[in-house]
């Protein structure tokens, strides 16, 4: 066993882990934080992306052991004091999500793409949500989402 | 997907991963990005019995430029190559190639030596990496070792590199005048077919071409056929079209999977040349 010290939503977190759990399990399994959803286990879907020091990652394909000492910010982290983050305010608003499974890797995805693109054309929303798979709604609505918390900000 | 189980640990330098290596015995691997290894890892086809993780050595990140030439650490990371000003003015088809790499998650964890040591048939890097006949820094128990591109990549996963040795950087002359073009496979975005051309152009003629593909093959290979067309040519519409055309036909092994025949990625390779060439000269004349 190794023990992890990860920062989580700005709260130092520590967790006793065998080498080979993923970061994905750590999170939801010791932390309770079930809001990022393992999907394809398989490096594809995106359905697990978190923020570790700051940028989008797939939580399924890291160790927890090789986010010892980084910061992570899941969904949960997002809200702050009570307020929904301007990108869930979107998705709720321009129905970004229809069974809500990609929900939470897509908005994980899409606060790295507005920071590194805080005004994008549609052609960059897609690319920045290349990464993570919806089955339900076309896309369509979860890039009207993001150009709607683009355009809010 | 649970990986079979292993002991971790993290080197500090690269003298203390090189001597993490040695003391394994062979029953260790290096992770940086874990971006190839760890999907291996949880499919079980992989199953070292230690991870040594590189990912944080200083000496191992960074793009500096060093004389005429670029170096770029082995485990910098593919967004910092897609996004760094100096990369994009001196030699910007490279990172036009990193930033087609995978999807965005992927290129904030995967890294250049990672995908260069893992050599997928598919990955992007390998065919930039031998147009720009780059060298491939690496330290071993022997010492520092230097690679070309041209024989660093030999078979299917093979390459030129001991499994107690550390890619530590790759350096190369950048260059303007060059091209990737790439066929993405929709979901994962691996290449397909990915093409890199680099055209070294003088008075509207072309003195010399690299062209090589990835994707097709075993391993990424530089296809001397088109470059040798090309060779003291006029650069035109019809010289481009010409050298293309015959793109991969002394390609022996072609791949085919469930995301393409043969028969398709052959006819794709002279489309793809054709791209990439098409843009190494828009980028000479701009």
């Amino acid at each position: 066993m190794s023990q992890v010290a990860i920062i989580v939503n700005g709260k130092a977190r520590k967790a006793d882990v065998e080498p080979r759990m993923l970061l994905v399990h750590v999170l939801r399994e010791q932390f309770n934080l079930t809001g990022t959803h393992l999907g394809c286990d398989t490096s594809q879907c995106g359905a697990c992306t978190v923020l570790v020091d700051g940028r989008s990652a797939k939580s399924c394909t890291i160790f927890a052991v090789q986010a010892d000492g980084s910061e992570v910010t899941t969904i949960e982290g997002l809200a702050t004091d009570g307020q929904l983050h301007p990108l869930q305010k979107g998705f709720w608003d321009a129905h970004g999500l229809q069974c809500g499974y990609c929900t939470p890797g897509m908005i994980m995805s899409a606060v790295t793409l507005l920071r590194d693109t805080p005004d994008p054309t549609e052609a960059q929303i897609r690319e920045g949500i290349a990464g993570n798979l919806c089955r339900c709604t076309g896309y369509q609505h979860i890039v009207d989402a993001i150009q709607l918390a683009a355009g809010r900000r | 997907m649970i990986p079979t189980g292993f002991e971790y640990e993290r080197a500090t330098s690269v003298a203390d991963a090189v001597a993490r290596l040695r003391a394994s015995n062979g029953a260790a691997k290096l992770i940086a990005g874990g971006h190839s290894l760890v999907p291996l890892m949880k499919l079980r086809l992989s199953e070292p019995g230690r991870l040594i993780d590189i990912a944080r050595i200083p000496e191992l990140c960074g793009i500096r430029q060093v004389g005429d030439a670029i170096e770029i650490g082995a485990a910098t990371v593919h967004h910092d190559v897609a996004t760094s000003p100096l990369i994009a003015t001196r030699c910007p088809m490279l990172a036009e190639a990193a930033a087609e790499i995978g999807d965005p998650q992927v290129r904030n964890r995967g890294t250049l030596g990672g995908s260069l040591a893992h050599a997928d048939p598919s990955a992007d890097y390998p065919a930039v990496i031998l147009v720009l006949n780059a060298t491939i820094h690496i330290v071993g128990p022997g010492g520092e070792r230097v690679v070309q591109a041209a024989t660093f990549f030999k078979d299917l996963l093979t390459v030129d590199l001991d499994p107690q040795e550390v890619i530590v950087s790759v350096r190369f002359k950048p260059v303007v005048s060059a091209g990737y073009a790439k066929l993405h496979q929709r979901a994962s975005h691996y290449a397909i077919v990915g093409v890199a051309g680099v055209l070294d152009i003088q008075g509207g003629v072309v003195r010399s071409a690299c062209v090589a593909v990835t994707g097709a093959s075993t391993h990424a290979m530089r296809l001397s056929n088109v470059e040798h067309a090309l060779a003291g040519q006029p650069l035109n519409d019809e010289s481009i079209h010409k050298a293309a055309s015959i793109a991969g036909a002394g390609v022996a092994v072609v791949n085919a999977d469930v995301h393409a025949s043969e028969e398709y990625r052959r006819a794709m390779i002279p489309v793809f040349t054709k791209r990439a060439l098409e843009k190494a000269r828009a980028r000479s004349s701009a």
